[in-house]
């Protein structure tokens, strides 16, 4: 492709009414087939066995409306949506936004998946099993790690997991009441803090050092103990920077008598190239929706796939799919288990996914997802350093980066007055998605994060990086363009503070309707 | 294959030597390798993965995967009775239709403006979970219904600062284990329950209860199947001693029963995948926490907030909301961690609702309760087969006892699977003093003919 064109884009804006207020009574969206009358005739009219203490007294009040006009609503709101597959989604750092190939969604689609029964025999659920177990088998080999489960919803949920195998592991040592702090980094993710802090432990955040952008051997000594559980850490950290020093943090807390746990969500950077095992971790976890190309649906559903090492297997939460040389099966008998951290055996849906693309890729592929990843993000990295006024990428200034950089705009707002949140609006008038600033703490300053992941294609990363360029070129000429972003979006700019206030909540129409006075 | 022959991508349009080496060249690298040379030659990988020989085409992947999904034999071949937290109820083609567009199916985590669709058909979900359970404050879901009810409870800790929870013996014992490792620090006794009914016994309940109970649970239906009928009473009890009352209720009930709200509940809960999800080997899970509009119940919710806000030309914005309660606020400081969980089933679960409206949830609930007492009726009158907890009524599911047959739930599982039929979850191990049970499932996907089919299988089996 030669010159860039940049994109007059202009969302869907449908001023879509709220689904309560297109109900017109009497309306139907579906029907159940009647009672078969020889059922009513054996027991009856259902209004008699409902138990009269608990029938409900008032219909629940929701709206009617037929099929077509139910359609019509969700597909207005889905037009009003930037997915993945209709933007160039590199802005969304952390989150790895990647093609999610459409032939696993006839994978996950076919009934052979879609109906089958969690409690089902394993007879006849062998097919699922065997993905289940294989997929298992792939994370081993590509992490270095032992055993890997599935049962975690979601990344969070398996670093939960984690904190739980953690609790358990010194409980039984006889060390529980005594090892109560962690230690995780201000650049890790911030379940990494949350969820062993729902586990009850206390935690402990190591700052990162000014040069480097990652914490100092000195900083971890000063604050290891035989208090110490353990260190949750994110490698490389959201400022997409390869902590080199990690091996020697790990050592550091086995020698105190912690364990080390690594957050892995975002892989993209590490296939072929770093293994968990090598870092030293003694539990990791991987988000099958990230590298390993499961959609995000909308904030899930997803899958933390938890891996371990052989000593730490015997806590893993049940059932575990197991192998004896000839089939499949679940293994229910593990009296060391945690116990269950989410019904049945987690979304399996996306373990098929992530099946699919890990065999779709083998070894050189997986290389390749990563190589390119990288590859990526410096040429973009380079571009934007160079060609974009206003913008800098605090940190280990020498280096290349991994899958991702955490910038700052910080100069564009000293100079011009535009701040990362109006550039962010302003992106969408171009057609990008918005992009993703920083987790907690807001260490860099106006932040932003973008990641351009393997399966965006240079003429894209071309457009992104010219979009940038344009906006700060904006920014410099007329501020207010930005500041007053989006023009082109599916409503207005509604200048808004954010609510901190419950009083100010209203997340459902009833609420809104008694704030109003409508009945 | 020629092992030199460079394989160029599908997914990665960059995989290509000429672009590759264009960009490399913008870099001032000759080989990818310098791009993370920096990383300490002891961490990098020695050598390649040992990963099979990749399926490179289309065609070669659909083959093999669709080969081993093939070794499946699902619920649309074989008749199944199997319930117990995962359900086959129909989804209505909208639901898929809908959670199959590209913008859904793969936009993330952007807000107001970008994803402006998402966060309405979002604040649509709560909104229509608020009707269907009667209350004004609900959550986007959270990962299934065991997660709603563990957080619930541990809602309930912080807001009455006590650490003991009352739960049935009847319960779900999957959504236990999870409470049970969730709620560790929480002191966790079961109320036992009348061997006739199922129902909770209140005289046990009046004994145990004390002033620091931070809640007493129930699940309406009950796990085992029953309706909860007292609701009322134990919500009474509970909150004569300052405990709060959680319901987990199953949404395709809430028709026809009463919603938790009105008899008491303080937190209702349970989970979405009867909501237009298909089972997907327990993939469709979804969790709903609803409750109170009170500031301690708002501020205590660890999960997101869709919260609607409109301009002065009348258009209506959602923006997540109150966000130093959650862990991407605030870290550790945040209630509980918070974590990307199952956005696309609240939207497909608005879209069944919208499809349903009060009457087909309440077409639904008839529908339902017909066939279970229908199935209690036909499966009871089979020689040596008893229902139990039978002075109740069942909603969705039943417990059929075989102790008076000769044969054990497992015998009798394996001879209707060979027969096309998923018998009933084995209750044996779990509920050892409901003898040799197994827990049936019917709904409205259940037809009479697949119910008098059961009972003659039934009964060829144990005569």
């Amino acid at each position: 492709m030669g010159k860039i064109k940049l994109r007059n884009f202009h969302q869907a804006r449908w001023d879509e009414p709220i689904i309560f207020e297109l109900s017109t009574p009497g309306q139907r969206g579906i029907l159940l087939p009647e009672i078969d009358d020889e059922i009513v005739d054996r027991v009856g009219d259902a209004e008699e066995i409902i138990p009269k203490k608990v029938k409900r007294n008032k219909k629940p009040q929701l709206p009617e409306l037929s099929q077509p006009q139910v359609l019509r609503h969700f597909l207005r709101l889905s037009q009003e949506t930037l997915g993945q597959d209709i933007n160039i989604d590199i802005g969304l750092g952390t989150c790895t936004m990647k093609y999610s190939p459409k032939i696993h969604e006839q994978f996950v689609r076919n009934p052979k998946f879609s109906e089958l029964h969690p409690l089902q025999d394993e007879e006849t659920t062998q097919g699922i099993l065997e993905i289940m177990y294989k997929t298992a088998e792939l994370l081993k080999e590509i992490s270095g790690m032992d055993a890997f489960v599935f049962q975690a919803g979601g990344g969070a949920q398996a670093v939960f997991s984690n904190a739980s195998i953690l609790k358990a592991y010194h409980t039984d040592r006889g060390e529980g009441d005594k090892r109560t702090e962690i230690i995780t980094t201000a650049f890790s993710h911030p379940v990494n803090a949350a969820a062993p802090h729902t586990k009850g432990f206390k935690v402990i955040t190591l700052m990162p050092d000014e040069e480097t952008g990652y914490p100092s051997i000195e900083a971890l000594k000063s604050v290891v103990s035989d208090r110490t559980a353990g260190l949750f850490i994110t490698n490389p950290e959201d400022t997409g920077i390869f902590n080199v020093h990690i091996k020697e943090m790990v050592d550091i807390v086995h020698e105190a008598g912690g364990l080390c746990i690594g957050d892995i969500a975002d892989a993209n950077g590490l296939f072929g190239i770093v293994r968990a095992k090598e870092m030293g971790y003694d539990m990791c976890h991987y988000n099958l929706h990230k590298a390993f190309s499961s959609p995000h649906g909308s904030m899930g559903p997803c899958c933390g796939a938890q891996g371990v090492k052989k000593f730490l297997e015997k806590y893993l939460p049940v059932p575990v799919v197991a192998f004896d040389g000839e089939k499949y099966y679940l293994d229910y008998d593990r009296p060391h288990s945690i116990g269950k951290v989410r019904m049945f055996y987690g979304v399996v849906a996306a373990v098929l996914r992530a099946y699919s693309w890990i065999v779709s890729l083998g070894a050189d592929g997986l290389k390749e997802v990563s190589e390119l990843s990288i590859l990526n993000n410096n040429y973009l990295m380079k571009r934007l350093l160079t060609e974009v006024r206003g913008i800098s990428a605090p940190y280990s200034k020498e280096r290349f980066r991994m899958e991702q950089v955490r910038y700052s705009w910080e100069k564009l707002k000293e100079e011009t007055g535009v701040g990362t949140e109006d550039v962010e609006r302003r992106c969408m008038d171009y057609g990008l998605q918005e992009f993703y600033q920083s987790h907690p703490p807001y260490l860099v300053p106006e932040p932003f994060t973008p990641e351009p992941n393997e399966t965006f294609s240079k003429d894209e990363i071309d457009e992104y990086a010219e979009i940038m360029k344009k906006v700060s070129q904006e920014a410099y000429e007329n501020p207010e363009l930005v500041k007053t972003a989006p023009h082109n979006g599916p409503i207005s700019l509604i200048p808004q503070p954010p609510i901190t206030d419950p009083e100010d909540l209203i997340v459902t129409w009833r609420v809104y309707k008694k704030k109003k006075g409508i009945d | 294959m020629d092992e030199n022959k460079k394989i160029v991508y599908p997914y990665m349009p960059n995989s290509v030597e000429s672009i590759k080496k264009e960009m490399m060249d913008a870099l001032g690298i000759k080989n990818m390798e310098e791009l993370y040379s920096y990383i300490p030659e002891e961490l990098r990988m020695k050598g390649k993965l040992n990963l099979p020989k990749p399926l490179l085409s289309e065609i070669e992947l659909k083959e093999h995967v669709e080969g081993i999904l093939s070794k499946n034999i699902s619920c649309n071949e074989y008749l199944s009775f199997l319930g117990a937290g995962c359900y086959r109820h129909y989804v209505p083609a909208v639901c898929d239709e809908i959670n199959s567009r590209s913008e859904f199916l793969t936009a993330y985590c952007g807000g107001t403006y970008t994803d402006h669709g998402k966060c309405q058909a979002i604040f649509e979900f709560t909104s229509l979970m608020g009707e269907l359970v009667d209350m004004d404050v609900v959550a986007l879901a959270t990962y299934d219904g065991s997660q709603a009810a563990s957080t619930s409870l541990r809602m309930t800790n912080r807001i009455t600062n006590r650490n003991k929870l009352l739960v049935p013996k009847t319960m779900n014992p999957e959504i236990l284990a999870h409470i049970r490792n969730y709620c560790d620090f929480m002191t966790i006794t079961q109320v036992d329950y009348d061997p006739k009914t199922g129902q909770m016994d209140l005289e046990d309940l009046r004994r145990k209860i004390s002033d620091d109970v931070a809640a007493v649970f129930i699940e309406n239906p009950s796990y085992l199947g029953f309706i909860e009928e007292n609701g009322r009473e134990i919500g009474e009890i509970a909150h004569e001693h300052g405990a709060l009352f959680v319901v987990y209720a199953d949404p395709s009930s809430l028709g026809i029963l009463e919603a938790p709200a009105n008899y008491g509940a303080d937190i209702t809960c349970g989970d979405i995948q009867c909501l237009g999800m298909h089972m997907g080997y327990g993939s469709g899970l979804s969790g709903y926490i609803a409750s109170k509009n009170e500031p301690q119940f708002i501020m205590n919710f660890p999960n997101h907030f869709y919260s609607l806000y409109e301009n002065e030309k009348g258009e209506f914005g959602f923006s997540r909301s109150l966000n130093q309660r959650t862990s991407y606020g605030s870290r550790e400081k945040a209630v509980e961690y918070l974590g990307t969980n199952t956005g696309l089933w609240a939207i497909t679960a608005a879209v069944y609702l919208s499809l349903m409206g009060p009457q087909g949830m309440y077409d639904l609930g008839k529908n339902i309760i017909s066939k279970a007492k229908y199935a209690v009726e036909v499966l009871s009158s089979i020689k040596g087969v008893k229902v139990l907890f039978e002075d109740s009524t069942n909603f969705k599911e039943f417990i059929l006892n075989f102790d008076e047959t000769n044969k054990s739930v497992e015998e009798i599982n394996k001879e209707l699977l060979r027969k096309g039929i998923f018998g009933g979850k084995d209750l044996s191990r779990e509920f050892k003093e409901l003898g040799n049970s197994a827990l049936y499932c019917v709904t409205e996907l259940t037809k009479k003919e697949d119910i008098d089919r059961l009972a003659k299988e039934l009964s060829d089996i144990l005569s």
